[in-house]
């Protein structure tokens, strides 16, 4: 399993510290900050994980997941989904399209980076 | 005659209905708001001059404020014990008890209405709560920014070893995030807050308050100064009010405009033709002047009122749908086609009023976009006799027309 993980996050300032909390930790991280570059990411090299938020321009968080898991190539991926609406219809919609593990905002960086060892196997 | 214990309630749902604010018609009757405030929650009786005074300012004859209230009180009394189906009450005998324990009776159909009133408002938070974008985004923007300093500041807080460059770029999104929560707070509390407006529980909408605005303007809104409002939202309704205001005074201009509506009266059709301006501009350079004595509804394609400029007499509702008859409606059914029709309100001293309608439909994408359709009503006052008029109301909630073939609910009016 590789290392790497792709994190497909508009907030620039959530991206930077979860890229730097990540990096720290030993993983190589690629944000990408539109929904649809962060697909074309995801389909080009699958990483070990993938970082979602459910509220991006281009595409949504769940039409990613529905994508990702449509392909033949990504369908086993691990996706852990944040999202600042942590409750309801949006928890249900991403349980539904497959997510591995939903992560709400605010979150704890320790509860956060032990959900990532944990997707990534380690 | 005897004041009813629902006499509050109506005057309440009457006011409401003509957008008045309670300070507004509290002054009008030369009496405090909060006074009026308890009278309308049927919390102090009202002497007969007083409602008398009230019954002026709102329109309607004090009559219309008690007829029928010992039905109503019944009728109350059985949908208070119908919501607790298991306390089986004595449905048959609801007369016998409201006439041998009048107090009782109206403590009880008080309370069914209270209950009513907070079921409306718990309703209308979680509609809002759910529905509405502009609160939705708000949220989300606050949410977000408390996500990125939290994990900035744990990372600063536990990271001994970090970088200077790193510590300085997250010192600067730290610094960044405040900021952006400060404002997405304050917009959330100023959204939330609805100042100045907490005797209506806080469900004044944006639009709502763009047209206070716009009132307090005279509806004159070319050069209006928008940043007095206390929403983002309503701010940026008002800014589209005064870009279209300011379209609609070079399409028509001044001073040729007032001669021309001198000269034609008030008919959108022969000024919009005189000035080769769309229609739908001449209706709203006719009515939104200092002074116009012309009231405006605009709709979408939906039927939702997009701008309610009300003319005395005439009442707009405030919640809800408006009343289905209205020509309004019949325009955006066959649009492009003018409609005018003289109209009539409900009740012994109901008014008239010549309205005129037109419907624009609108394509901003072309062919392969959807078509958008907007209407527009001009309201105008009509002296009484002469052509037979269209019986409309405001809506359904406070209608007297109690067998109105378009009727959608019953009225509070009727007992």
């Amino acid at each position: 399993m590789t290392g790497r993980v792709l994190l497909i996050e508009d907030e620039q300032n959530i991206a930077e510290a979860i890229r730097f909390l990540l990096s720290r930790d030993g993983f190589e991280v690629e944000v990408q900050r539109d929904g649809v570059a962060g697909l074309q990411a995801a389909r080009a090299a699958p990483p070990g994980l993938v970082i979602l938020d459910l509220m991006l321009p281009g595409l949504s968080g769940i039409e990613i997941l529905t994508a990702l898991r449509a392909d033949p190539r990504t369908e086993r991926l691990p996706v852990m989904m944040l999202t600042a609406k942590g409750q309801g219809r949006d928890r249900e919609a991403a349980e539904a399209a497959g997510v591995s593990v939903f992560m709400s905002k605010p979150f704890a960086n320790a509860e956060m980076r032990a959900q990532v060892r944990a997707l990534m196997g380690m | 005659m005897p004041i009813s214990a629902l006499t509050g309630t109506r005057l309440r749902e009457r006011r409401l209905a003509l957008g008045l604010r309670q300070a507004e018609l509290a002054a009008s009757a030369g009496i405090s708001a909060s006074y009026l405030n308890l009278i309308e929650h049927n919390r102090r009786r009202i002497s007969p001059a007083l409602l008398e005074d009230l019954a002026r300012a709102l329109g309607v004859p004090a009559a219309a404020l008690q007829e029928g209230a010992e039905a109503a009180i019944l009728d109350e009394l059985r949908s208070a014990a119908a919501a607790v189906p298991a306390a089986g009450a004595e449905l048959d005998r609801a007369e016998d008890f409201a006439g041998r324990f009048p107090g009782w009776a109206a403590a009880l159909v008080q309370q069914g209405l209270r209950a009513a009133a907070l079921e409306r408002v718990v309703e209308a938070l979680n509609d809002r709560m759910s529905h509405d974008p502009h609160l939705s985004a708000s949220l989300h923007e606050v949410l977000s920014a408390v996500s990125s300093v939290r994990s900035t500041a744990a990372i600063l807080a536990d990271t001994e070893d970090i970088e200077p460059e790193w510590r300085e770029r997250f010192h600067r999104n730290l610094h960044e995030d405040s900021e952006r929560l400060a404002a997405g707070a304050e917009a959330l509390v100023a959204y939330l807050d609805t100042a100045g407006q907490a005797e209506e529980q806080g469900i004044a909408s944006p639009q709502e308050e763009m047209e206070f605005w716009a009132a307090e303007h005279g509806w004159a809104l070319a050069g209006a100064e928008t940043s007095g409002l206390a929403s983002g939202a309503a701010r940026v309704l008002a800014r589209a009010a005064v870009a279209q205001a300011e379209a609609d005074a070079r399409a028509l201009p001044e001073p040729e405009f007032s001669a021309a509506l001198a000269e034609l009266g008030p008919d959108p059709s022969a000024l919009a033709a005189r000035f080769g301006s769309g229609v739908l501009a001449a209706f709203r350079r006719i009515a939104l002047r200092e002074g116009a004595a012309a009231g405006l509804v605009i709709c979408d394609a939906s039927g939702t009122l997009l701008l309610r400029k009300p003319l005395p007499g005439f009442a707009l509702p405030r919640f809800g749908s408006a009343c289905p008859l209205w020509p309004l409606f019949a325009a955006l059914a066959r649009p492009v086609s003018p409609i005018e029709a003289v109209i009539a309100t409900p009740g012994p001293q109901g008014r008239r009023f010549r309205v005129r309608a037109f419907c624009q439909p609108r394509h901003p994408g072309g062919f392969r976009g959807p078509e958008l359709r907007e209407a527009a009503m001009l309201i105008l006052p009509e002296p009484a006799g002469g052509e037979a008029a269209l019986p409309v109301g405001s809506t359904c909630r406070i209608c007297q027309r109690e067998d109105c073939a378009a009727r959608r609910e019953p009225s509070i009016l009727t007992g």
